[in-house]
Protein backbone atom coordinates (compact mmCIF):
# COMPACT_ATOMS: atom_id res chain seq x y z
CA UNK A 1 0.00 0.00 0.00
CA UNK A 2 1.18 3.41 -0.72
CA UNK A 3 -0.47 5.42 1.87
CA UNK A 4 0.06 8.88 0.43
CA UNK A 5 4.09 8.54 -0.47
CA UNK A 6 5.77 9.90 -3.47
CA UNK A 7 8.92 9.77 -4.35
CA UNK A 8 10.83 11.66 -7.01
CA UNK A 9 13.47 10.29 -8.75
CA UNK A 10 14.30 13.71 -10.63
CA UNK A 11 14.84 15.63 -7.76
CA UNK A 12 13.19 19.05 -8.50
CA UNK A 13 15.13 21.81 -7.09
CA UNK A 14 13.56 24.89 -5.60
CA UNK A 15 15.42 27.48 -7.33
CA UNK A 16 14.50 30.54 -5.65
CA UNK A 17 11.82 31.49 -2.98
CA UNK A 18 9.94 35.26 -2.76
CA UNK A 19 8.00 36.13 0.64
CA UNK A 20 6.22 39.13 1.76
CA UNK A 21 4.40 39.91 4.52
CA UNK A 22 2.23 42.56 6.14
CA UNK A 23 2.98 45.79 8.54
CA UNK A 24 2.27 44.04 11.82
CA UNK A 25 4.21 41.27 10.77
CA UNK A 26 7.20 43.04 9.97
CA UNK A 27 6.81 44.46 13.82
CA UNK A 28 5.63 41.38 15.60
CA UNK A 29 7.60 38.13 13.61
CA UNK A 30 10.90 37.18 15.11
CA UNK A 31 11.36 36.16 11.29
CA UNK A 32 10.63 39.69 9.72
CA UNK A 33 14.46 40.33 8.71
CA UNK A 34 14.12 37.36 6.33
CA UNK A 35 10.88 38.26 4.92
CA UNK A 36 11.93 39.62 1.08
CA UNK A 37 9.01 42.69 0.87
CA UNK A 38 6.84 44.09 3.87
CA UNK A 39 4.38 47.11 3.59
CA UNK A 40 3.50 49.82 5.18
CA UNK A 41 -0.35 49.27 4.47
CA UNK A 42 -1.95 45.77 5.51
CA UNK A 43 -4.11 46.59 2.15
CA UNK A 44 -0.91 47.12 0.58
CA UNK A 45 -2.44 50.46 -0.46
CA UNK A 46 -5.44 48.82 -2.32
CA UNK A 47 -9.01 49.76 -1.80
CA UNK A 48 -9.63 46.44 -0.45
CA UNK A 49 -8.40 43.61 1.97
CA UNK A 50 -8.78 40.97 -0.57
CA UNK A 51 -6.79 43.52 -3.32
CA UNK A 52 -4.21 43.81 -0.89
CA UNK A 53 -4.42 39.51 -0.29
CA UNK A 54 -3.55 39.21 -4.38
CA UNK A 55 -1.32 41.94 -4.37
CA UNK A 56 0.75 39.75 -1.41
CA UNK A 57 1.14 37.19 -3.81
CA UNK A 58 1.60 38.62 -6.89
CA UNK A 59 4.80 40.48 -5.11
CA UNK A 60 6.32 37.23 -3.70
CA UNK A 61 5.79 35.32 -7.21
CA UNK A 62 7.62 38.41 -9.00
CA UNK A 63 10.33 38.24 -6.21
CA UNK A 64 10.74 35.07 -6.48
CA UNK A 65 10.96 35.29 -10.39
CA UNK A 66 13.92 38.21 -9.91
CA UNK A 67 16.04 36.24 -7.42
CA UNK A 68 16.43 33.63 -10.11
CA UNK A 69 16.38 35.77 -13.01
CA UNK A 70 13.47 33.87 -15.53
CA UNK A 71 11.01 35.88 -16.82
CA UNK A 72 6.89 35.07 -15.75
CA UNK A 73 7.13 34.46 -19.48
CA UNK A 74 9.18 31.09 -19.20
CA UNK A 75 6.69 29.69 -16.41
CA UNK A 76 4.55 26.94 -17.55
CA UNK A 77 2.01 26.50 -14.39
CA UNK A 78 1.70 28.36 -11.42
CA UNK A 79 -0.33 26.48 -8.64
CA UNK A 80 -1.82 28.37 -5.25
CA UNK A 81 -4.44 28.78 -3.15
CA UNK A 82 -5.41 30.74 -0.06
CA UNK A 83 -8.88 30.61 1.91
CA UNK A 84 -11.19 32.90 0.93
CA UNK A 85 -14.26 32.11 -0.96
CA UNK A 86 -13.36 30.42 -4.19
CA UNK A 87 -9.84 31.65 -3.67
CA UNK A 88 -10.80 34.88 -5.59
CA UNK A 89 -7.16 36.62 -4.36
CA UNK A 90 -5.22 33.46 -6.13
CA UNK A 91 -7.79 33.96 -9.07
CA UNK A 92 -6.43 37.38 -9.23
CA UNK A 93 -3.13 36.92 -9.14
CA UNK A 94 -3.04 34.38 -12.07
CA UNK A 95 -5.04 36.79 -13.99
CA UNK A 96 -2.55 39.47 -13.27
CA UNK A 97 0.43 37.01 -13.94
CA UNK A 98 -0.98 35.59 -16.94
CA UNK A 99 0.21 32.33 -16.11
CA UNK A 100 -1.35 28.58 -16.97
CA UNK A 101 -2.72 28.07 -13.29
CA UNK A 102 -4.79 25.52 -11.05
CA UNK A 103 -6.20 26.30 -7.81
CA UNK A 104 -5.57 25.00 -4.99
CA UNK A 105 -7.62 24.32 -2.11
CA UNK A 106 -5.46 22.44 1.26
CA UNK A 107 -6.45 25.16 3.61
CA UNK A 108 -3.32 26.17 5.50
CA UNK A 109 -1.57 23.07 3.93
CA UNK A 110 -1.60 24.55 0.58
CA UNK A 111 2.33 25.57 0.89
CA UNK A 112 3.15 22.37 0.97
CA UNK A 113 0.29 20.59 -1.55
CA UNK A 114 1.30 22.82 -4.01
CA UNK A 115 4.96 21.75 -4.40
CA UNK A 116 4.04 18.56 -3.94
CA UNK A 117 2.12 19.32 -7.45
CA UNK A 118 4.63 21.14 -9.25
CA UNK A 119 7.17 18.60 -8.00
CA UNK A 120 4.90 15.94 -9.97
CA UNK A 121 4.82 18.02 -13.09
CA UNK A 122 8.49 18.31 -13.04
CA UNK A 123 8.65 14.44 -12.25
CA UNK A 124 6.65 14.07 -15.17
CA UNK A 125 8.41 16.31 -17.43
CA UNK A 126 5.38 18.08 -18.16
CA UNK A 127 7.06 21.39 -17.20
CA UNK A 128 10.18 23.16 -16.71
CA UNK A 129 9.33 25.78 -14.29
CA UNK A 130 6.56 25.57 -12.17
CA UNK A 131 5.41 28.73 -9.28
CA UNK A 132 3.94 27.15 -6.49
CA UNK A 133 2.50 28.86 -2.95
CA UNK A 134 0.42 30.39 -0.66
CA UNK A 135 -1.12 33.25 0.87
CA UNK A 136 -3.51 34.38 3.38
CA UNK A 137 -4.67 38.13 4.62
CA UNK A 138 -5.71 38.90 8.41
CA UNK A 139 -8.86 41.13 7.84
CA UNK A 140 -10.08 39.09 5.09
CA UNK A 141 -9.78 35.87 5.86
CA UNK A 142 -11.52 36.88 10.02
CA UNK A 143 -14.44 37.86 7.47
CA UNK A 144 -14.37 34.93 5.93
CA UNK A 145 -14.06 32.37 8.79
CA UNK A 146 -14.94 34.47 11.76
CA UNK A 147 -16.61 38.10 11.94
CA UNK A 148 -15.77 41.20 10.29
CA UNK A 149 -13.10 43.08 12.22
CA UNK A 150 -15.82 45.95 12.24
CA UNK A 151 -17.49 43.38 15.05
CA UNK A 152 -14.56 43.57 17.17
CA UNK A 153 -15.24 39.98 18.27
CA UNK A 154 -13.44 38.43 21.31
CA UNK A 155 -11.32 35.30 21.07
CA UNK A 156 -9.78 32.85 23.50
CA UNK A 157 -6.26 31.59 24.66
CA UNK A 158 -6.75 28.79 22.25
CA UNK A 159 -7.33 30.64 19.19
CA UNK A 160 -4.69 31.84 16.87
CA UNK A 161 -4.08 34.61 14.35
CA UNK A 162 -4.02 34.62 10.69
CA UNK A 163 -1.26 36.04 9.03
CA UNK A 164 -0.41 38.56 6.62
CA UNK A 165 1.84 37.01 4.46
CA UNK A 166 2.11 35.32 0.93
CA UNK A 167 5.32 32.82 -0.17
CA UNK A 168 6.30 31.48 -3.20
CA UNK A 169 8.82 29.36 -4.90
CA UNK A 170 10.16 28.67 -7.95
CA UNK A 171 10.65 24.52 -8.81
CA UNK A 172 12.54 23.52 -11.78
CA UNK A 173 14.55 20.29 -12.64
CA UNK A 174 17.49 19.53 -10.42
CA UNK A 175 20.53 22.05 -10.04
CA UNK A 176 23.31 21.09 -7.72
CA UNK A 177 23.42 23.93 -5.13
CA UNK A 178 20.10 24.49 -4.70
CA UNK A 179 17.66 22.34 -2.33
CA UNK A 180 15.63 19.60 -3.32
CA UNK A 181 12.52 18.20 -3.48
CA UNK A 182 13.40 14.20 -2.94
CA UNK A 183 10.16 12.66 -1.39
CA UNK A 184 6.70 13.87 0.06
CA UNK A 185 3.59 12.14 1.46
CA UNK A 186 0.25 13.00 0.52
CA UNK A 187 -2.15 13.04 4.53
CA UNK A 188 -5.41 11.22 4.46
CA UNK A 189 -8.17 13.56 5.95
CA UNK A 190 -8.25 13.06 10.07
CA UNK A 191 -11.18 13.93 11.82
CA UNK A 192 -10.91 13.66 16.10
CA UNK A 193 -14.98 14.92 16.34
CA UNK A 194 -13.75 18.53 17.23
CA UNK A 195 -16.15 21.37 16.71
CA UNK A 196 -14.45 24.67 18.36
CA UNK A 197 -12.96 26.74 15.65
CA UNK A 198 -11.39 28.75 17.63
CA UNK A 199 -8.97 25.71 18.57
CA UNK A 200 -8.22 24.42 15.32
CA UNK A 201 -4.21 23.45 16.39
CA UNK A 202 -5.83 20.86 18.53
CA UNK A 203 -7.82 19.27 16.44
CA UNK A 204 -5.00 19.48 13.34
CA UNK A 205 -2.58 17.64 15.52
CA UNK A 206 -3.89 14.05 14.66
CA UNK A 207 -3.66 15.00 11.34
CA UNK A 208 0.06 15.92 11.48
CA UNK A 209 1.03 13.12 13.25
CA UNK A 210 -0.73 10.83 11.08
CA UNK A 211 1.25 12.44 7.85
CA UNK A 212 4.61 11.79 9.44
CA UNK A 213 3.81 8.43 10.50
CA UNK A 214 3.28 7.57 7.11
CA UNK A 215 6.09 9.32 5.86
CA UNK A 216 8.46 7.77 8.28
CA UNK A 217 7.11 4.22 7.39
CA UNK A 218 6.68 4.83 3.85
CA UNK A 219 10.10 6.04 3.13
CA UNK A 220 11.95 4.09 5.68
CA UNK A 221 12.97 7.03 7.35
CA UNK A 222 13.42 7.90 11.23
CA UNK A 223 12.60 11.55 13.14
CA UNK A 224 17.14 11.28 13.31
CA UNK A 225 17.19 11.44 9.39
CA UNK A 226 16.12 15.29 9.50
CA UNK A 227 17.75 18.25 10.95
CA UNK A 228 14.29 19.29 11.60
CA UNK A 229 10.47 18.43 11.30
CA UNK A 230 8.52 21.74 11.13
CA UNK A 231 4.90 21.95 11.22
CA UNK A 232 2.93 24.86 9.61
CA UNK A 233 0.36 26.49 11.91
CA UNK A 234 -0.46 23.72 14.98
CA UNK A 235 0.41 26.76 17.36
CA UNK A 236 1.83 26.35 21.00
CA UNK A 237 -1.58 24.56 22.06
CA UNK A 238 -1.44 21.78 18.98
CA UNK A 239 2.05 21.87 18.83
CA UNK A 240 1.81 20.29 22.89
CA UNK A 241 -0.80 18.01 21.46
CA UNK A 242 1.34 16.80 18.37
CA UNK A 243 4.57 16.31 20.57
CA UNK A 244 2.78 14.27 22.67
CA UNK A 245 1.27 12.40 20.29
CA UNK A 246 4.68 11.48 18.80
CA UNK A 247 6.10 10.37 21.82
CA UNK A 248 3.01 7.99 21.79
CA UNK A 249 3.75 6.85 19.07
CA UNK A 250 6.58 5.62 20.22
CA UNK A 251 9.30 8.56 18.34
CA UNK A 252 12.12 8.42 20.85
CA UNK A 253 12.14 12.66 21.37
CA UNK A 254 10.68 16.00 19.55
CA UNK A 255 13.99 17.94 19.91
CA UNK A 256 14.35 18.23 16.13
CA UNK A 257 10.60 19.70 15.96
CA UNK A 258 9.44 23.07 15.24
CA UNK A 259 6.26 24.68 14.48
CA UNK A 260 5.65 27.96 11.92
CA UNK A 261 2.90 28.99 14.07
CA UNK A 262 4.02 28.91 17.31
CA UNK A 263 7.43 30.54 16.36
CA UNK A 264 6.17 33.28 14.02
CA UNK A 265 4.88 35.98 16.58
CA UNK A 266 7.31 34.66 19.05
CA UNK A 267 5.04 33.05 21.55
CA UNK A 268 3.63 36.66 22.19
CA UNK A 269 0.49 36.73 24.00
CA UNK A 270 -1.57 39.25 22.05
CA UNK A 271 -1.18 36.53 19.74
CA UNK A 272 -2.72 34.01 21.87
CA UNK A 273 -1.74 30.18 20.59
CA UNK A 274 0.33 31.73 17.47
CA UNK A 275 0.20 32.37 14.09
CA UNK A 276 -1.74 30.41 11.16
CA UNK A 277 -3.22 31.18 8.02
CA UNK A 278 -1.95 29.59 4.14
CA UNK A 279 0.64 32.73 4.84
CA UNK A 280 2.11 31.32 7.89
CA UNK A 281 3.80 28.13 6.59
CA UNK A 282 4.34 29.65 3.07
CA UNK A 283 5.86 32.61 4.80
CA UNK A 284 8.14 30.40 7.45
CA UNK A 285 8.96 27.44 4.86
CA UNK A 286 9.95 29.69 2.05
CA UNK A 287 11.87 31.87 4.20
CA UNK A 288 13.87 30.47 7.52
CA UNK A 289 13.83 26.38 6.51
CA UNK A 290 14.59 27.58 2.39
CA UNK A 291 17.73 30.25 4.08
CA UNK A 292 18.75 27.49 6.25
CA UNK A 293 18.73 25.33 3.73
CA UNK A 294 20.15 27.18 1.03
CA UNK A 295 22.81 27.88 3.67
CA UNK A 296 23.87 24.41 4.39
CA UNK A 297 22.95 24.94 7.86
CA UNK A 298 19.82 22.07 7.62
CA UNK A 299 20.99 19.03 5.22
CA UNK A 300 17.31 17.63 5.38
CA UNK A 301 14.12 19.14 6.39
CA UNK A 302 10.94 17.80 6.33
CA UNK A 303 7.97 20.26 6.13
CA UNK A 304 4.52 19.15 7.68
CA UNK A 305 2.05 21.86 6.35
CA UNK A 306 -1.65 21.37 8.21
CA UNK A 307 -4.99 22.89 7.23
CA UNK A 308 -8.40 22.53 8.82
CA UNK A 309 -10.72 21.94 6.07
CA UNK A 310 -13.70 23.90 7.72
CA UNK A 311 -16.25 26.52 6.45
CA UNK A 312 -18.33 28.95 8.14
CA UNK A 313 -21.17 27.04 7.31
CA UNK A 314 -19.87 23.57 8.24
CA UNK A 315 -19.14 24.81 11.74
CA UNK A 316 -21.96 26.47 11.93
CA UNK A 317 -24.22 23.48 11.07
CA UNK A 318 -22.46 21.60 14.03
CA UNK A 319 -20.46 19.69 11.67
CA UNK A 320 -16.95 18.89 13.07
CA UNK A 321 -13.40 19.88 11.41
CA UNK A 322 -11.75 17.73 9.15
CA UNK A 323 -7.90 18.03 9.05
CA UNK A 324 -4.93 17.55 6.64
CA UNK A 325 -1.40 17.24 6.68
CA UNK A 326 0.79 17.09 3.37
CA UNK A 327 4.57 16.49 4.03
CA UNK A 328 7.28 17.02 1.88
CA UNK A 329 11.19 16.39 2.09
CA UNK A 330 13.50 18.75 1.41
CA UNK A 331 17.30 18.32 0.94
CA UNK A 332 20.11 20.79 0.74
CA UNK A 333 21.57 19.95 -3.06
CA UNK A 334 21.16 16.53 -3.30
CA UNK A 335 21.97 15.30 -7.14
CA UNK A 336 19.32 13.44 -9.01
CA UNK A 337 20.20 10.09 -9.78
CA UNK B 1 -25.21 58.33 47.34
CA UNK B 2 -21.61 56.40 46.88
CA UNK B 3 -23.57 52.90 47.81
CA UNK B 4 -25.74 53.05 44.13
CA UNK B 5 -22.25 53.74 42.48
CA UNK B 6 -21.01 50.24 44.41
CA UNK B 7 -23.96 48.33 43.75
CA UNK B 8 -24.56 49.58 40.29
CA UNK B 9 -20.47 48.55 39.55
CA UNK B 10 -21.53 45.36 41.16
CA UNK B 11 -24.61 44.36 39.08
CA UNK B 12 -23.28 45.88 35.97
CA UNK B 13 -20.52 43.49 36.43
CA UNK B 14 -22.17 40.67 37.26
CA UNK B 15 -24.10 40.87 34.16
CA UNK B 16 -21.13 40.96 32.17
CA UNK B 17 -19.35 38.01 33.93
CA UNK B 18 -22.35 35.68 33.04
CA UNK B 19 -21.91 37.12 29.32
CA UNK B 20 -18.41 36.04 29.66
CA UNK B 21 -19.27 32.55 30.85
CA UNK B 22 -21.28 32.31 27.99
CA UNK B 23 -18.72 32.63 25.35
CA UNK B 24 -15.76 30.73 27.33
CA UNK B 25 -17.54 27.99 29.37
CA UNK B 26 -20.97 28.08 27.47
CA UNK B 27 -19.01 27.89 23.94
CA UNK B 28 -22.12 30.44 22.71
CA UNK B 29 -20.89 32.64 19.84
CA UNK B 30 -20.92 36.43 20.45
CA UNK B 31 -24.66 36.96 18.57
CA UNK B 32 -26.03 33.75 20.58
CA UNK B 33 -24.82 34.97 24.09
CA UNK B 34 -26.24 38.44 23.37
CA UNK B 35 -29.92 37.08 22.01
CA UNK B 36 -29.40 35.43 25.10
CA UNK B 37 -28.94 38.24 27.37
CA UNK B 38 -31.48 40.28 25.49
CA UNK B 39 -34.50 37.37 25.97
CA UNK B 40 -33.56 37.04 29.62
CA UNK B 41 -33.88 40.69 30.38
CA UNK B 42 -37.04 40.54 28.82
CA UNK B 43 -38.24 37.49 30.61
CA UNK B 44 -36.67 39.36 34.08
CA UNK B 45 -39.04 42.45 33.03
CA UNK B 46 -42.43 39.83 32.58
CA UNK B 47 -41.90 38.75 35.76
CA UNK B 48 -41.55 42.30 37.19
CA UNK B 49 -38.34 41.31 38.48
CA UNK B 50 -36.24 43.32 36.31
CA UNK B 51 -37.58 47.04 37.59
CA UNK B 52 -36.63 46.51 40.90
CA UNK B 53 -32.81 45.67 39.94
CA UNK B 54 -32.78 49.06 37.78
CA UNK B 55 -33.89 50.81 41.53
CA UNK B 56 -31.08 48.76 43.15
CA UNK B 57 -28.22 49.21 40.62
CA UNK B 58 -29.00 52.25 38.64
CA UNK B 59 -27.29 52.13 35.43
CA UNK B 60 -25.54 48.43 36.38
CA UNK B 61 -28.53 47.24 35.31
CA UNK B 62 -29.81 49.54 32.46
CA UNK B 63 -26.60 49.69 30.37
CA UNK B 64 -25.48 45.76 29.94
CA UNK B 65 -27.48 44.90 26.64
CA UNK B 66 -30.32 42.50 29.83
CA UNK B 67 -31.73 46.44 29.81
CA UNK B 68 -32.98 46.46 26.18
CA UNK B 69 -34.65 43.10 26.61
CA UNK B 70 -36.24 44.63 29.71
CA UNK B 71 -37.32 47.79 27.47
CA UNK B 72 -39.01 45.61 25.00
CA UNK B 73 -41.54 44.25 27.35
CA UNK B 74 -41.68 47.40 28.83
CA UNK B 75 -42.75 49.30 25.83
CA UNK B 76 -45.30 46.48 24.90
CA UNK B 77 -46.99 45.93 28.18
CA UNK B 78 -47.50 49.77 28.46
CA UNK B 79 -49.20 50.02 25.04
CA UNK B 80 -51.15 46.64 25.36
CA UNK B 81 -52.68 48.18 28.30
CA UNK B 82 -53.79 50.97 26.90
CA UNK B 83 -54.73 49.77 23.46
CA UNK B 84 -54.99 46.28 23.86
CA UNK B 85 -53.38 43.33 21.50
CA UNK B 86 -52.11 45.86 19.04
CA UNK B 87 -50.05 47.83 21.95
CA UNK B 88 -47.76 44.82 21.79
CA UNK B 89 -46.50 45.39 18.41
CA UNK B 90 -46.29 48.99 18.03
CA UNK B 91 -44.86 48.81 22.19
CA UNK B 92 -42.11 47.22 21.55
CA UNK B 93 -40.50 50.23 19.94
CA UNK B 94 -41.64 52.68 22.08
CA UNK B 95 -39.04 52.95 24.21
CA UNK B 96 -36.00 51.51 22.04
CA UNK B 97 -36.63 53.36 19.79
CA UNK B 98 -33.77 55.76 20.58
CA UNK B 99 -31.50 52.84 21.47
CA UNK B 100 -31.81 51.51 18.10
CA UNK B 101 -31.97 54.81 15.71
CA UNK B 102 -28.65 55.90 18.22
CA UNK B 103 -27.14 52.31 16.77
CA UNK B 104 -28.12 52.90 13.51
CA UNK B 105 -26.30 57.19 13.38
CA UNK B 106 -23.50 56.15 15.37
CA UNK B 107 -22.86 53.05 13.26
CA UNK B 108 -23.07 55.54 10.40
CA UNK B 109 -20.65 57.71 11.45
CA UNK B 110 -18.34 55.57 12.60
CA UNK B 111 -18.20 53.45 9.06
CA UNK B 112 -17.90 56.75 7.21
CA UNK B 113 -14.70 57.92 9.32
CA UNK B 114 -12.92 54.82 10.03
CA UNK B 115 -11.70 51.80 8.65
CA UNK B 116 -11.19 48.89 10.26
CA UNK B 117 -7.37 47.35 11.31
CA UNK B 118 -6.18 43.99 12.68
CA UNK B 119 -3.34 45.45 14.47
CA UNK B 120 -3.09 43.96 17.86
Amino acid sequence: MKNGTLTFSTKPSIHSAGVTAGPLENKKSIFAKQFDKVYEDERCDLPTNEDGHSQLMYDAVMIALSKAKKDVQKIDFFLTGDLVNQMTPSNFTAHSLEIPYIGLFSACATSVSSMITGALFTEAQQANWIVAGSSSQHNAIERQFRYPLEYGSQKGATAQWTVTAAGAVLIGKNKPGFPSITCATVGKVVDMGMTDPLNMGSAMAPAAMATLSSHLTGHGKTIDDYDTIITGDLGSNGFKIFKALANEAGLPHTKNFRDAGEEFYGKDPSFMAGASGSGCSAAVFFSDVYGKLCAGEYQRALLIATGALLSPLSYQQGDSIPCIAHAIEITAGEVAE
Amino acid sequence: MISIYITSFIVGGLICVIGQLLMDVGKLTPAHTLCTLVVTGSILDGIGWYEPLIDFAGAGATIPITSFGNALTHGALAEAEKHGLIGVVTGMFEVTSSGISAAIIFGLIGALLFTSKGNV
